[in-house]
């Protein structure tokens, strides 16, 4: 029964990996991508391994994975052109494809289990813990440092990403949420009393409250504070009209 | 007789099939009648009456929705990707139907009592999103297409916040499985000393379900109705089922991660005469009522303060929390050695 589900998912596992490679289409490439991870998640499982199963799901069908369909299907790929570059890159591919195989090989072909590892103290479990529970074991007391390690790179590279990505908008019109928050009725609105049936125009127009931020010659000046702003003319053409100018 | 259903394998085989049924059939039932519930409810928070025109209190309003929603005619775009296009519902819908497998409704009582429940429940509620990507890309729309991209973008956020809420619960239990989760609540619900995590567990679940007032996935004033814009009939329904039965899975997991799921509230005589079940239940209904009560009541956020209010405002506040929680339990010598279930 366990034999035959293994080859379920291998089958599936290798049908759609080479499917990411082949599809035409890239949004279809990730999707098989998906679905192979899908079904590495299931070997996981049936391996035993039900932590990293999810943790597989989790992280790289749920969270990676969708990264990457959110931007692929963001590029405007024109699929005649894709073809064109076949020709002259497909060797460099298979070269660089190549090389990764030989190490995977090499790497596996030497793989070998030390003999004393039940021996090792540390790496086998307690009797009736959970293998999270066992993996957590050996995770935060014999690696901590190489684990914190990882968590540090991974910063790094975070940051990274950040800072060459992140472009200073000068004048962008963007909100100051505490000023926002701060903000009160009374230096916001104001009360006028006006006789009827005559408009705010006599009066000198719809005025600001005196402790507004907001000065109208200065484009894009929401969210700025009245010290930041280079102040206006007291008198009321700055203040008056609103929005339009 | 139980030996033919506990150890042959065709034997277990009907028994999983009728534990699916039991947790399925009352789950499909309660899903209609949200939809009746929602209308009902926001009606009379809006002075109006809400349907009551089919059955006695409109009670056959949700079977007349069905039937209406089956014998339309299924439309499909020209230019969208058929396979895709039909995809996306049917994954929507069961997603938040497997996910039920794991939810314990009494001591024990689970279809699959797993380990891993935990991280099983955030591994299939994060793949939720790609439901509404595939639909949104699928369709060949605009609309469609900006509602899948923003719901992407949400739900990626508000399950970093989700994450880390429930890493605080873990440290106070010392288990993944959900049924050491509810049975660590014995003595007091997690809602009291986690209270704040609470509420940002219940309103990233809001952020979750693309429910208001984050709804903006189908914002219709901008969207039209976002990523299912192009779908009619039946795929609609699947999507309109789908949503709704995750908002089910949402409460159950509010209630067993915060309320002591099947749990009564005290452990004396009247209390404990009600069956679990019955318990855990009411708490969900409870949960879709505030869910209901939230939309009737809040308007809709504009996108760049959801991301804010994700990133800037609950996943610093999760992670200090969780740095305290941890700090606290060691200190009191409360940590728990979980693990050898």
């Amino acid at each position: 029964m366990t034999q035959i589900v293994f080859y379920v998912f291998a089958t599936v596992l290798v049908l759609s990996a080479g499917m990411v490679v082949s599809a035409r289409n890239p949004v279809h490439s990730v999707l098989f991508l998906i679905l192979a991870f899908f079904n590495a998640a299931g070997l996981f499982l049936i391996a035993g391994a039900e932590f990293l199963a999810m943790i597989l799901v989790i992280v790289y069908v749920g969270a990676v994975a969708v990264l990457f369909l959110f931007v692929v299907m963001m590029l405007d790929v024109r699929f005649t052109r894709m073809r064109e570059g076949l020709q002259r890159y497909a060797p460099f591919g298979a070269a660089v494809g190549g090389v990764l195989f030989a190490e995977l090989a090499l790497a596996f072909g030497h793989w070998r289990i030390a003999a004393n590892i039940a021996d090792v103290p540390h790496l086998v479990p307690a009797p009736g813990r959970t293998n999270t529970a066992a993996l957590g074991d050996v995770l935060y007391t014999h690696y901590v440092f190489l684990f914190e390690a990882c968590g540090v790179v991974l910063l790094v590279a975070m940051i990274g990403a950040i800072v060459l990505t992140l472009r200073e908008r000068p004048m962008g019109r963007r909100q100051n949420i505490d000023r926002q928050h701060e903000r009160t009725a009374a230096e916001s609105v104001e009360m006028m009393a006006l006789p009827l049936g005559r408009g705010v125009a006599e009066l000198g127009g719809f005025r600001r409250p005196d402790k507004s931020y907001y000065v109208a010659s200065v484009p894009g000046s929401y969210g700025v504070t009245a010290e930041a702003v280079p102040q206006a003319a007291p008198a009321g053409d700055d203040r008056k009209g609103g929005l339009g100018q | 007789m139980a030996h033919f259903f506990l150890h042959t394998l065709i034997g277990q085989v009907i028994l999983t099939v009728l534990e699916a049924l039991a947790v399925l059939v009352p789950l499909l039932l309660g899903v209609a009648y949200l939809t009746l519930a929602e209308r009902k409810v926001m009606a009379a928070m809006q002075l109006r009456k809400g349907p009551n025109v089919n059955g006695p209190f409109g009670v056959l309003q949700a079977f007349a929705d069905a039937i209406k929603m089956i014998t339309k005619e299924t439309v499909i775009p020209s230019g969208a990707n058929r396979f895709l296009f039909l995809f996306a519902p049917f994954l929507t819908f069961s997603l938040a139907m497997v996910a039920w497998a794991v939810i314990p409704t009494n001591n024990g009582w689970a279809v699959a009592n797993i380990n891993v429940g935990i991280l099983y429940l955030l591994a299939i509620s994060s793949l939720g999103v790609y439901g509404i990507l595939i639909a949104g890309w699928a369709s060949n729309s605009k609309y469609a297409f900006l509602g899948g991209l923003r719901s992407a973008a949400q739900m990626v956020s508000y399950e970093v916040s989700i994450g880390l809420v429930i890493v605080s619960v873990l440290l106070a239990v010392g288990s993944l499985n959900l049924n050491d989760i509810v049975l660590a609540q014995r003595h007091v619900w997690f809602c009291l000393p986690m209270f704040p995590m609470f509420i940002v567990f219940f309103i990233s679940a809001l952020a979750e379900t693309n429910r208001a007032p984050f709804d903006l996935p189908e914002g219709e004033s901008e969207l039209v109705a976002g990523f299912f814009v192009e779908y009619s009939a039946l795929a609609f329904g699947l999507f309109f089922l789908g949503e709704y039965a995750n908002m089910f899975l949402m409460s159950g997991m509010v209630s067993i991660l915060f309320l002591g799921g099947w749990l009564p509230p005290v452990g004396l005589a009247p209390f404990t005469w009600i069956p679990g079940p019955l318990w855990l239940i009411a708490k969900i209904l409870f949960c879709l009522f505030v869910f209901i009560w939230v939309r009737a009541t809040f308007p809709r956020y504009r996108y760049d303060q959801l991301m804010r209010l994700g990133w800037k405002v609950f996943l610093p506040f999760s992670l200090v929390w969780m740095v305290l929680t941890a700090g606290f339990l060691l200190a009191t010598g409360l940590l728990p050695q979980g693990g050898a279930s």
